[in-house]
């Protein structure tokens, strides 16, 4: 191996890989499949059937949590994209400036803080305010959770774009501002799709946050879900969880191809 | 470059709305936090005393004060239950940091040694388990780890044990879980760091005189060290609070912290206890923050 | 292999073999998929030259460079240092050291450090290896930097290091990637002067590969130009650019003027021609015999400018009138662009030897000839 160049992969290391690539999926692949069982019993396999797929569609209270979810989810998702980016335009274009210790460290601690905290501590504040608790207090909470994620995609964009395009519009008449409004805010678009796609998909998922803040009647999905699973595997759960990995592979697929989130050999990853 | 400077006041004025937000719906809450872990239970809406009752005035305001107490922090002290759960948690997450360090720098490095064209796809392998829900997951582990479940078929079928063994509510479905649900986060900075380092500096490790091992061993590994650094970060502090996994794969004997917060909040409705307790798991978890700050700070500030 | 077992061996055989290369290369061959990077290059290397392998890019001597280090394996032949076969030993079990073109220090180690790393597996005491990489640093001139590290230093301190960290082992035979190719101009001359007092103090064998002949020229004892995997030429710096073997040798070193000609008589060691600028000329027959349409190479520098007046008659032989169309005045010579009766362009290159002297003007006309003896006979 050392006479050939430094690239090129041994045994141990296809083996490795393999190993943890089929270690990733293998759950998730034996989940789908089951979701077709037709028997009910996980040791019988009874034929393909979609037997499970009309049951959950006749389950109003999963289909409310759905709905639910995804609302919260695009309406989070949104505002986390407009705060998120503005975020990023600052931390990469404002300098120095006062508080910018406390703020990126405002902005990054939510990506490790443990959930039970998060989601207490802003339950805490909804309380004290005595705000209504439902759609809007999930949504709040699930902007500043996913705020952070938005910040870290578009801010590796904007680190590698060529500042001269800037510099070039304002020598043609732009002042600053117009600039970047009319020359780099469409160059980083994809990557604000992008970060737009992962705050969907975090909103979509999060069980703690939501389980905090969250009123009567206004339960997401995974909070759902949970309390089905609590009480047992249940092949209903599995249609509908194979409808959400479905969906939100195309979600991640559509955001990768959006910026070549892969491409930049792990830039927009190093912060993870 | 003067063209720089020109952007920094809009730039500056972009932080304000985020700032705000953040400042209002992050920092504040923990000022929150620390006030009703230093109040009492009550069954009342909401659960706690004192409350602040702004129409009380100024005297009202000093009032209250008097009513807070340290009672909370007493009770988790005293109590063994808080004091083994903390215990638990930190264990818990130090020895599955250890395992996702195992398996996954294996991984990463294999990655990171795949043809550029290869790495991409890599890559996005690896990330899209992690953004196909977190408890679904977990959830599709329950489902091969149950009683009647694929495993337990398989282990039965080729013979290996005569009888199905029970995995589920065991510390062992509880690492499968964890492993499984954190792999992502430890691999992916590990490949970040090993997929920029320079292969020429390998070689020149060989023309000095190292056989492939020592090589990887001398210089590999210490350059990997950053990347070792923010995998670890980003497993163990989230790992202690976690409450999704636990709650659903390890047994009801021991609780890590996240569950008690979970319990005295939802079950005993005990709002200050749960309070103070989340007050000291981010008192344990302050200095492998600040750790993890800092090279998030040392990351942005070597982009800029 | 083990390393003090080649080493003993190498050692060895260098007592009973006086006179043979050093190093010799023989028939190798390396192909990458349907590429033939090196195609059947055979070559021999003395003890303490400084050897330069020459050639544009993509021309194959990268990959015999690390064919010697043992990055890459030879499909065929044999690389023999001191009469034993190295081609499939690994790097790590080579007398050889490299220098790399990106200088790959070892970032996560200091100067110390990175000069020490080779020294470790040969069993030195602490002390040993820190006098060593004491003297090696003063070697280099970098003197007091033990304790610096790598980001810290500049493009050409970074170099030393490389340079002393592939010395750290006392290699037979020191190979050298792109020494130059990330430093500045004056910085580069400077270093290349260095380089050559270093190897005659050392007394070491260098071979180095390079893109740019003039530096192949200030740093070699001898050159060996490859082109599209195969050997060109291997000759001294004087005889690569006075004796070219063939028109594309004398076109890559250095510039040249090239007239197609036939040969028209043949008397002794002269040769007469009749060339496509219509012109007779007279040259020095070559080894080879020549006969035919040949090329007749000239460097600029031997061709001398002279007015020429209307209606003069031009001398019999290599002589060729014209008229200058451009003229690049560059402080130290004088570059014009002559365009001959017949179309063709000559380079002709006037040393300012003399301040005041004027020169041509554009449009002048003029007559361009050189010697005999300074015109170059090669094959097509």
């Amino acid at each position: 191996m050392a006479a050939s160049a430094a690239r090129g992969l041994s045994r141990i290391n296809m083996a490795a890989l393999a190993f943890g690539l089929a270690f990733l999926y293998l759950p998730i692949v034996i989940l789908v499949i089951y979701s077709f069982n037709a028997s009910q019993l996980v040791t019988v396999w009874g034929g393909w059937s979609l037997r499970w797929y009309r049951e959950l569609f006749n389950d109003e209270a999963m289909l409310a949590a759905a709905w639910m979810s995804l609302r919260v989810a695009a309406m989070s998702a949104t505002a986390a994209a407009v705060l998120g980016t503005l975020a990023a335009v600052a931390l990469t274009r404002a300098g120095a400036f006062r508080g910018r210790t406390l703020f990126s460290g405002m902005l990054y601690a939510p990506l490790v803080m443990p959930e039970v905290i998060t989601g207490l501590t802003l339950l805490l504040l909804f309380v004290a305010v005595n705000a209504e608790r439902g759609f809007w207090t999930v949504t709040i909470a699930h902007t500043t959770l996913t705020m952070c994620f938005v910040t870290v995609v578009v801010q590796s964009r904007l680190v590698a774009l060529d500042r001269s395009l800037e510099e070039v519009a304002m020598d043609l008449g732009c002042p600053p501002a117009r600039a970047f409004v009319a020359v780099t805010l469409p160059l980083i678009l994809p990557a604000i799709a992008a970060g737009w796609m992962l705050a969907f998909t975090l909103s979509l998922d999060d069980l703690v946050i939501a389980s905090f803040t969250t009123g009567p009647g206004s339960a997401t999905l995974p909070i759902r879900i949970y309390s089905e699973v609590r009480l047992g595997v249940k092949p209903q759960i599995n249609a509908i969880c194979t409808l959400i990995v479905a969906l939100l592979t195309l979600v991640i697929v559509a955001a990768s191809m959006a910026t070549k989130l892969t491409s930049a050999r792990g830039e927009s990853a190093a912060p993870l | 470059m003067s063209a720089r400077r020109l952007f920094t006041g809009p730039a500056r004025l972009a932080a304000i709305a985020p700032y705000l937000w953040l400042a209002l719906f992050f920092l504040v809450p923990f000022g929150f936090v620390i006030k009703i872990s230093l109040s009492q239970t009550a069954v009342a809406q909401p659960p706690y005393l004192p409350v602040f009752d702004l129409a009380a005035g100024w005297n009202g305001f000093v009032a209250a004060f008097g009513d807070l107490t340290l009672d909370n922090y007493r009770l988790l002290v005293s109590d063994n239950l808080y004091l083994l759960a903390y215990l638990r948690s930190v264990m818990v997450a130090f020895t599955a940091t250890a395992i996702l360090l195992l398996i996954g720098y294996p991984v990463a490095y294999a990655m990171a040694r795949l043809p550029s064209r290869w790495q991409a796809t890599a890559m996005m392998l690896v990330i899209i388990p992690f953004w196909t829900s977190f408890l679904i997951r977990v959830y599709a582990w329950i489902n091969i780890l149950q009683h009647d479940g694929l495993l337990n078929t398989v282990l039965v079928g080729l013979g290996i044990v005569s009888a199905p063994l029970s995995w589920l509510a065991t510390d062992t479905a509880m690492y499968i879980g964890l492993v499984y649900s954190y792999l992502p986060f430890m691999i992916l900075p590990l490949y970040a760091t090993l997929s920029k380092m320079d292969g020429a500096l390998l070689e020149a490790a060989a023309d000095l005189g190292c056989s492939p091992l020592k090589a990887f061993w001398l210089v590999t590994v210490p350059i990997s060290l950053p990347g070792v650094g923010a995998g670890v970060l980003l497993c163990f502090i989230p790992i202690v609070g976690e409450f999704v996994i636990p709650d659903l794969l390890a047994g009801s004997d021991a609780l890590m912290i996240g569950q008690t917060i979970w319990l005295e909040f939802f079950t005993n409705r005990d709002w200050p206890v749960a309070s103070a307790t989340a007050v000291v798991l981010l008192v344990i978890l302050v200095v492998p923050l600040l750790f993890y700050e800092r090279a998030q700070m040392r990351q942005i500030e070597g982009r800029r | 292999m083990a390393d003090d077992e080649l080493k003993a061996q190498v050692a060895a055989s260098a007592a009973t073999a006086p006179g043979a290369p050093l190093l010799r290369v023989a028939g190798v061959v390396k192909r990458f998929g349907n590429v033939t990077a090196v195609d059947g290059v055979s070559l021999d290397i003395r003890a303490g030259e400084f050897f330069a392998l020459l050639g544009p890019s993509g021309c194959g001597k990268t990959t015999l460079l690390r064919m010697l280090a043992g990055f890459e394996t030879p499909d065929e032949g044999a690389i023999l240092l001191d009469g034993v076969d190295i081609a499939h030993a690994l790097p790590h079990e080579r007398p050889l050291n490299m220098m790399f073109q990106s200088y790959a220090l070892f970032p996560h180690l200091t100067v110390a450090g990175n000069v020490a790393f080779g020294l470790k597996r040969m069993g030195l005491t602490r002390a040993e290896t820190e006098a060593r990489v004491a003297e090696l640093l003063a070697l280099v001139q970098l003197g007091g930097f033990e304790g610096r590290r790598p980001d810290q230093l500049s493009g050409g301190q970074r170099q030393r290091v490389a340079l002393a960290r592939a010395l750290a082992r006392r290699p037979r035979v020191l190979l050298l990637d792109e020494p130059m190719a990330a430093l500045d101009k004056k910085l580069r001359e400077g270093t290349q002067r260095e380089l050559v007092a270093l190897q005659r103090r050392l007394g070491m064998t260098f071979i180095v590969v390079t893109h740019d002949q003039e530096e192949a020229m200030t740093l070699a004892d001898r050159i060996g130009v490859m082109n599209a995997g195969r050997l060109a030429q291997v000759a001294p710096p004087r005889e690569l650019y006075e004796t070219p073997a063939s028109r594309w040798v004398a076109e890559f070193v250095g510039d040249v003027d090239v007239v197609e000609a036939e040969v028209t008589a043949r008397d002794g060691a002269r040769l007469t021609l009749w060339s496509d600028a219509a012109c007779a000329i007279s040259a020095v027959a070559p080894p080879a015999p020549a006969a035919g349409r040949v090329c007749v190479a000239v460097r600029p520098e031997k061709i001398r400018l002279a007015p020429r007046a209307a209606g003069e008659p031009a001398a019999a032989f290599n002589a060729l009138p014209g008229e200058v169309v451009g003229h690049s005045y560059l402080g130290d010579v004088s570059l014009y662009q002559v365009r001959l009766v017949t179309g063709t362009l000559l380079r002709a290159a006037v040393t300012n030897t003399a301040r005041a002297s004027g020169g041509f003007a554009v449009g002048a006309r003029v007559v361009a000839s050189f010697a005999p003896d300074d015109c170059m006979v090669l094959p097509e």
